[in-house]
């Protein structure tokens, strides 16, 4: 871990003002993967920002019938909530198959969604990666290395790292807004699907936030009913990443909506393969992982993900 | 004292503390965090600095510059040690083959090639990562099934051959022929290697964690070429070893070079990631098994023919051994393969041999049941033996397999299980069940002990053994109150000290015969010097009992004995050659119950039972602990563990506990566990063997197997995780 200054943030926009004044400054809020990133330098910020005096730690109902979910809410708290039980039961049970307990009681909203990848060549600083160091390669693509738990699909050359959040699978399935605020004092609405980039020939740019932005919320829409599950599949039945997840929300007639976990960089969901459901797993996956291109360690991948999806159609 | 014949009727075969269930003496101190960790005996030497291992990030080659000018400018760093400096330096013992530092050749990844001493870790590690190394990097060599496909029909010189095994596979009625392959272990115990090193007038004092004082201080003097006299060793508490702990590693050797170097205490832990990479690990293997037998389960022919990886020059994993003993059959072929990798050392982890052996055996004799369309415990109680098989002449000790196998069956209810696979089903999950037996050699080691009756009547124990978390500071404890005559809570017990006799140590299940019997010699010795501080010739006729001793109408407290100073007395109690004329090992068998969901694959265990032949067992208690801390290991290997290889760049990817799975509360089921309570007068005085190795042997298998009878799916190359068999599951 290199030296770093600190400081307290006490409101959001001087926060984002600071971050984008100071070179090489971070937001730290829980600091559960940002912490463990610095011992290994991994990420080497030389100022931090603690935002946790920030106060965006209350869940409020919205005006169009959503939830406003402030960005320092644990997701503890959020899995707890009654109107996110009740009627967003998918994001509960996806942030209960995340992590453990004493994770989920320090990890924040905001913070999930910006957690990196669990890579072993990421995670590794002697090997090549491509996204923690540009231009150097991608050990996990090298021959004889090791990919099973790897991304199959919206993966490139560069890069076939995926993104670990449960939580933000569920958001996906839900279509949430991420809320931010600029530097300059301007606030923005960014759609999750928009949130999370592809790595292309630039896996270390991950999202769409441009520099010292910051995460305000993460708001739901109104409530779109239906039947809610989330299946996480691991080698291991707790504390585990996700070989392949389901998020699954699914309305009476058949129709509904599905996004994966542990398959790709991001939160992975398509209008046209939620369309295929009431046709049956088989041809929603045909379309969600068109185009796939798996390894030959993570190719089960693709089955894996049509059978759990078939198990959680055929389990009502 | 020796040990040379089986043991007569003595104090434990009228006991009152040993066997009988008993917390861990030393428990109070763990739960409130009093027991002291090396990496946290700040009290022991004052000034204590913070070595960082500086590790080298190439699995083969040689270093031709380290630039360290940048680290040791940086803030709170005081001394710096490269492996360049040092030049080579003597492999530590002959139980080793990876260098631990010094020199220019880097023989694995993360062999250690430097440290750092600073103020801080947090200053020590930063200042480690601006270390720059440059290499000249050589192509080394990984691939075990290539080593394998090279010498698969090379049986020039196998490890024994008993009759004409290819005759008699060839004419036998049923047969299999099998391969299965098992991925190498971490460890993964829960404390990391650690060590706190300080110099005066010379002499070194290393407060570690290790389970073998005695080797651990002659490896250090040989290491650093000092005289062993001048090395002390401390380690009373140890956070799990598994064989990890056995021998001298890097940090021990970091921590010594960096405090001489800083002038000051050093104290350096290995970061998981090293643990994975620096230290040893269980290798892999592929294993070759083939079973002739006639149709009335009698096998005439058994081969097991393995390769595993070893470090050059190394001895790899012994897959083989337990095939040699186990069954009975009349001809047999055994063959060992080695192929040299330049990967990090392989060597013991629990039951080495064993373990990954009936891995691959215990699938193969529930394949053969099933060929011959027997009960799978029924044909392993067909070919028991009595004897062992290579040499019929010479008889096991005590072996009461079949009884574990009966014993077992019955209380899991074995009997109701469906053998034909893939036929129960609970809602989404399929029910399967397995089962596999287990076998583990127990050998003993000399161990001497060193006990002082204190003026107030209360007994100190002094023995270098260890406790890995396994309980000898109570076994101990138990023997010396039931020698002496004294209540459990007048005895202490200080272990893990090279200052205190030499023991068995902590390893190949050996520690709770040996250390007992070590135990038990001095306090024979100190019942002497008893004697003859009362004016009493003949030890024999004193009772010792309620703290006292009694002799004819005489009696008088122990206290009074000794009110005039402690009373001390020293032994060593030596296994001689006539205990390995019978053979000594333990047996199981275990029964497991799975679920496998029929759509995922996923395996989910529903309840696991060992019944253990392990002769008397000293505390019902701390042995359950062992044999399901066994249990779970085995689950682990069983469904995940897997320190997988990088081909390319020779290196184990897994190098973390995220990366490297081991079990979780939530995959360990309802676990019994039934003691046979069998006593073995051949193993030790008192008629106990060795427990903790075997809960872990054969666990995997039955899970494996059971995994098969849920699915119908065999799968012979563990772990046995969903990707191997999700396409031949039924359609959703």
């Amino acid at each position: 871990m290199r030296p770093f200054s600190y400081e307290r943030a006490g409101d959001a926009a001087q926060a984002a003002a600071r971050a984008a004044e100071v070179e090489g400054a971070k937001f730290i809020a829980g600091g559960t993967n940002l912490l463990d990133l610095m011992k290994l330098e991994i990420e080497t910020p030389v100022h931090l920002i603690d935002v946790n005096g920030l106060g965006l730690d209350e869940i409020s109902a919205t005006d169009d019938g959503g939830l406003r979910i402030g960005a320092l809410v644990s997701n503890t708290d959020l899995a707890a909530h009654e109107t996110v039980r009740r009627d967003y039961g998918v994001l509960s049970r996806a942030l209960v198959a995340g992590a453990s307990g004493q994770l989920r009681n320090k990890a924040t909203t905001a913070g999930n969604l910006l957690q990196r990848t669990r890579c072993p060549y990421f995670y590794d600083t002697a090997q090549p990666c491509n996204k923690r160091e540009p231009g150097s390669g991608c050990g996990a693509l090298s021959e004889g290395a090791f990919s099973r738990q790897l991304g199959v699909i919206g993966t490139s050359d560069s890069c076939i790292a995926t993104h670990p959040s449960d939580m933000a699978v569920a958001m996906r399935a839900l279509d949430v807004t991420v809320e931010t605020i600029t530097p300059v004092g301007m606030t923005r609405q960014i759609p999750l699907a928009d949130f999370h980039k592809l790595p292309g020939d630039t896996p270390e740019q991950e999202n769409a936030l441009m520099p010292g932005e910051i995460i305000t919320a993460v708001t739901l829409p109104a409530p779109v009913g239906g039947t809610h599950a989330y299946h996480k599949v691991r080698d291991r039945s707790s504390y585990a990443f996700a070989l392949v997840s389901v998020a699954l929300i699914r309305q009476p007639d058949g129709t509904g909506r599905v996004a994966l976990g542990g398959v790709a960089p991001k939160p992975w969901r398509s209008d046209e393969a939620d369309a295929e459901l009431p046709n049956g797993a088989r041809a929603v996956m045909a379309r969600l992982l068109d185009g796939a291109r798996p390894t030959e360690e993570n190719a089960f991948k693709i089955t894996l993900a049509e059978r759990t999806l078939a198990a959680m159609l055929a389990e009502e | 004292m020796e040990f040379n014949e089986p043991a007569g009727e003595n104090v434990f075969d009228h006991s009152k503390v040993v066997g009988r269930p008993t917390p861990r003496v030393d428990g109070p101190l763990k739960v409130s965090g009093r027991a002291p960790y090396a990496y946290e005996r700040h009290d022991v030497a004052e000034g204590q600095l913070v070595g960082y291992p500086v590790v080298s990030t190439i699995a083969q080659g040689r270093i031709t510059n380290m630039e360290t000018e940048a680290a040791l400018n940086a803030p709170g760093v005081v001394a710096i040690v490269t492996t360049l400096e040092t030049g080579e330096m003597p492999i530590p013992s002959d139980m080793n083959v990876a260098p631990l530092f010094g020199g220019a050749e880097v023989a694995h990844y993360h062999q250690a090639i430097g440290v750092v001493v600073a103020d801080t870790l947090e200053q020590a590690r930063a200042a480690a990562a601006l270390i720059k190394v440059d290499y000249d990097v050589t192509k080394g060599s990984y691939d075990l099934e290539a080593a394998w496909q090279e010498k698969r029909e090379d049986r020039s010189d196998p490890v024994s051959r008993v009759g004409d095994f290819e005759a008699a596979f060839e004419a036998a009625e049923v047969t299999l022929d099998q391969e299965y392959r098992t991925p190498s272990q971490s460890h993964a115990m829960m404390e990391p290697h650690a060590s706190i090193a300080a110099w005066k007038d010379g002499k070194l004092t290393v407060w570690t964690s290790n389970q073998m004082i005695e080797w651990t201080r002659q490896a250090l003097a040989t290491t650093l070429e000092m005289d062993p006299e001048d090395v002390r060793i401390d380690s009373p508490f140890i956070g799990g070893g598994f064989g990890s702990k056995l021998f001298l590693r890097a940090d021990s050797v970091l921590a010594a070079l960096g405090a001489r170097k800083a002038g000051r205490p050093v104290k350096v832990m290995l970061p998981r990631p090293m643990v994975m990479n620096n230290t040893t690990h269980r290798a892999s293997t592929i294993q070759r098994i083939r079973i002739g037998a006639q149709q009335d389960g009698k096998i005439t022919a058994i081969a097991h023919e393995a390769i595993s990886h070893t470090f050059p020059g190394g001895d790899g994993e012994n897959a083989i051994s337990q095939t040699q003993k186990f069954y009975a059959g009349e001809n047999r072929l055994i063959v060992k393969h080695l192929a040299e990798m330049h990967l990090p050392e392989a060597n013991a982890m629990r039951a080495p041999g064993e373990a990954a052996g009936l891995m691959a055996l215990e699938i193969a004799m529930d394949e053969m049941a099933e060929k011959l369309g027997m009960d799978p415990a029924e044909f392993r109680a067909i070919n028991d033996t009595q004897v062992d098989p290579e040499d019929p002449d010479k008889p096991f000790s005590e072996r009461h397999f079949v009884e574990c196998l009966n014993r077992g069956s019955e209380a899991f209810g074995w009997g109701d299980r469906n053998a034909t696979p893939g036929q129960r089903r609970d809602g989404n999950w399929l029910i399967g069940h397995g089962m596999a037996g287990a076998y583990r050699g127990s050998p003993a080691q000399d161990s001497g002990a060193r006990v002082r009756l204190q003026p107030d009547g209360r007994l100190i124990v002094e023995t270098d053994m260890t406790d890995i978390g396994t309980g000898s500071y109570t076994i101990i404890a138990q023997t010396a109150a039931e020698t002496m005559g004294l209540p459990l809570d007048m005895v202490e017990v200080r272990l893990g000290d090279s200052d205190f006799p030499v023991s068995a140590g902590s390893g190949g299940q050996w520690g709770a015969a040996s250390s007992t019997a070590g135990t038990y010699a001095a306090c024979l010795a100190l019942r002497s010097e008893i004697a003859k501080k009362i004016g009493v010739n003949d030890t024999d006729s004193l009772t010792f009992k309620n703290a006292g001793v009694r002799t004819g109408e005489k009696q008088m407290t122990l206290a009074s004995i000794a009110s005039e100073g402690e009373i001390v007395a020293e032994y060593t109690m030596e296994f001689s050659d006539s205990r390995d004329e019978e053979i000594v090992s333990t047996f199981a068998a275990h029964f497991v119950e799975v679920g496998v969901h029929v759509a995922t694959g996923e395996i989910r265990l529903r309840r696991m039972l060992a019944a253990c032949d392990a002769g008397r067992i000293l505390n019902p208690i701390t042995a359950r602990s062992q044999v399901i801390g066994g249990m779970v290991m085995g689950v682990g290997a069983a469904m995940m563990e897997d320190l997988a290889i990088d081909e390319g760049r020779g290196f184990f990817v897994t190098h973390d506990l995220a990366n490297y799975e081991v079990p979780v509360h939530m995959d360990i089921p309802d676990q019994e566990v039934i003691f046979l309570d069998t006593l073995d007068p051949q193993s030790s005085p008192l008629k106990a063997k060795g427990v903790g190795e075997l809960g872990l042997c054969g666990v995997a298998a039955a899970v494996a197997n059971a995994v098969y009878n849920a699915t119908g799916v065999r799968v012979r190359d563990y772990p046995v995780t969903l990707d191997k068999y999700l396409d031949q599951l039924p359609a959703v």
